[in-house]
């Protein structure tokens, strides 16, 4: 369907209206081209994060130390597939197909959160994602509920039901390692000691110098900043931190009496644009894991799909 | 309780093994299919160890040879196929052994009765698969007989009887037989030769004989609640 210059106008002013009074955005509402396709780059950003988010978990599923914990860290690494599947679907309603999603990832063309180039390299580390990772996915993420777009604003309030039960078992994990043997503690203080600072750096550069943040921000797809986020999430942990018997890895963390928060030292920029740029330390690992999965899974596919036409059903 | 540990062990290993296709699936709704089935199959496993003693202590602290799962349990993911090959021989037993556990009066009624439920699920995805891959293309087809020939001759095991079980066990290796049959001809695959037909059986794993691949499975299992004798997590 064409529209004319006039009625573009009018429809602009329609949807600046809606976004204006917290009226949500229906897949079949005229948007503007942009508004569709920077969510369209926040939707699959999020899908790729969770799909890649389940390589480092994944990789001690069949380590775990007890059945109980076998079975939540199944649980968790299920869970993130099926919120890959919703976000998948959020992005389909705005006309951008998964196959093809999946297809810019692979080739590098779209990202995932840097976080999830770092290794699991013990048991403590899937404690510190659940407590720290996805402490500030949720940090994140609860504004999304009320996002403008619906599907997606939809999607994420199921998404961050789930996470918040993640982000509990994390922390639980962690005190139980925490309270534990010398050897289990020290394990515990190992990986928050790795995983603080890059937890941080998920709310994304500083305000300043956020690409993308004043448009989103405008279009009520994003509603706080950066820094209010990250703040928010330090003002979070501290206490937690202390709860759990375990230091932050950060001598400037201070409570600010003035400012009423905490105050934090300063985040390695260099390091995140190096991870940004390709060169953390899994990505390369990480990237290719999810191709050969695919590439492994082609024929697959294939075969769901040529059983589907002789059979006259919808594939798997 | 003989037969809560042969049938636990069954449940573990095999939720185990299908635990290691996690991030490796070939589609994202297998991920999810592939993860709901082995959590069904660690839920059933935790309920039939606790039966027994302590399940962790079960899991992690015996050796390979005191373990009592089928062989077939154990083995190999191999590729996709193979591993709908095992979920298919699997699961048709699992459904009509439960179903006959849960018509029973014996223990493990209750738990054979919600089981049961899970199973069906299980069946079903399996017999999905293989009908897709036996009739889908030329190289799926190939894939999936191969899976069927090369797990044909861990079959033969799950007939032997487990001692206290209140099964019928000649009527569950002909409704097994008649299942699989009727799945895999819909498939356009072949049968391959039939249990005791000649063709050697393996499987001795009730009696805690397995194959060389589970020691490295357990070994992975295990090592990181063996490195912390004592500790709690």
């Amino acid at each position: 369907m064409t529209t004319t210059a006039p009625e573009t106008e009018v429809l602009a002013a329609v949807f600046d209206a809606a976004v204006a009074a917290d009226e949500r955005i229906e897949p079949r509402d005229w948007m503007p081209d942009a508004y569709r396709a920077t969510l369209v780059r926040q939707i699959a950003q999020h899908a790729h994060s969770e799909i890649i988010g389940m390589q480092p978990e994944a990789n001690w599923i069949t380590r775990a130390p007890s059945l109980r914990r076998k079975a939540i860290l199944m649980a968790k690494v299920q869970d993130e597939a099926g919120h890959g599947l919703y976000l998948y679907s959020a992005a389909e309603t705005l006309g951008t197909g998964r196959d093809e999603l999946l297809d810019k990832l692979h080739a590098g063309r779209q990202r995932y959160s840097s976080i999830f180039n770092y290794p699991t390299l013990t048991w403590a580390d899937v404690g510190a994602i659940g407590w720290l990772v996805d402490g500030a996915a949720i940090t994140n993420q609860v504004p999304l509920c009320r996002c403008s777009y619906g599907p997606y604003a939809r999607a994420m309030v199921r998404i961050c039901k789930e996470e918040s039960f993640h982000q509990r078992q994390g922390y639980e994990l962690l005190l139980t390692l925490s309270r534990g043997t010398e050897a289990q503690h020290a394990m515990a203080q190992d990986a928050v000691d790795r995983w603080w600072w890059p937890s941080l750096m998920m709310f994304g550069p500083p305000d300043d110098e956020s690409a993308h943040s004043a448009q989103s921000m405008a279009w009520k797809i994003k509603r706080h900043s950066n820094d209010e986020l990250r703040q928010r999430f330090v003002d979070i942990c501290v206490p937690q931190a202390e709860s759990l018997g375990l230091t932050l890895p950060d001598p400037d963390l201070r409570w600010n009496e003035a400012r009423g928060h905490y105050d934090f030292g300063a985040i390695d920029w260099d390091e995140f644009h190096e991870v940004l740029r390709g060169n953390g330390p899994c990505n390369d690992q990480r990237i290719g894991q999810r191709r050969t999965a695919h590439e492994n899974g082609a024929w697959v596919r294939e075969a769901a799909a040529a059983h589907a036409a002789k059979h006259g059903k919808a594939t798997a | 309780m003989t037969a809560a540990l042969a049938l636990g062990d069954d449940a573990l290993v095999l939720s185990h093994r299908l635990g290691e296709w996690a991030g490796h699936a070939p589609v994202l709704e297998e991920e999810v299919a592939l993860a709901n089935i082995a959590l069904d199959l660690l839920g059933q496993a935790r309920t039939l160890l606790s039966l027994v003693g302590d399940e962790d202590e079960l899991a992690y602290l015996r050796e390979e040879r005191a373990f009592r799962n089928v062989q077939l349990v154990e083995q190999p993911n191999g590729d996709f196929a193979h591993t709908m090959a095992r979920q298919l021989y699997f699961s048709v037993y699992q459904h009509l052994l439960y179903g006959q556990l849960a018509a029973a009066d014996g223990r493990l009624a209750p738990l054979a009765a919600k089981a049961v439920k899970e199973v069906a699920y299980h069946r079903d995805h399996a017999e999905q698969w293989t009908l897709r891959l036996g009739d889908g293309t030329e190289e799926s087809h190939a894939r999936m007989q191969r899976g069927l020939d090369a797990l044909w001759r861990f079959t033969d095991e799950l007939f032997e009887p487990v001692e206290g079980l209140p099964v019928d066990w000649p009527a569950l290796r002909d409704g097994w037989l008649a299942q699989v049959t009727d799945i895999v001809e819909r498939a356009t695959l072949t049968l391959p030769g039939g249990p005791g037909g000649g063709a050697w059986t393996a499987g001795a794993g009730r009696q805690g004989i397995h194959t060389e691949p589970f020691g490295r499975m357990l070994a992975e299992m295990q090592h990181l609640h063996r490195s912390h004798p004592g500790a709690t997590w």
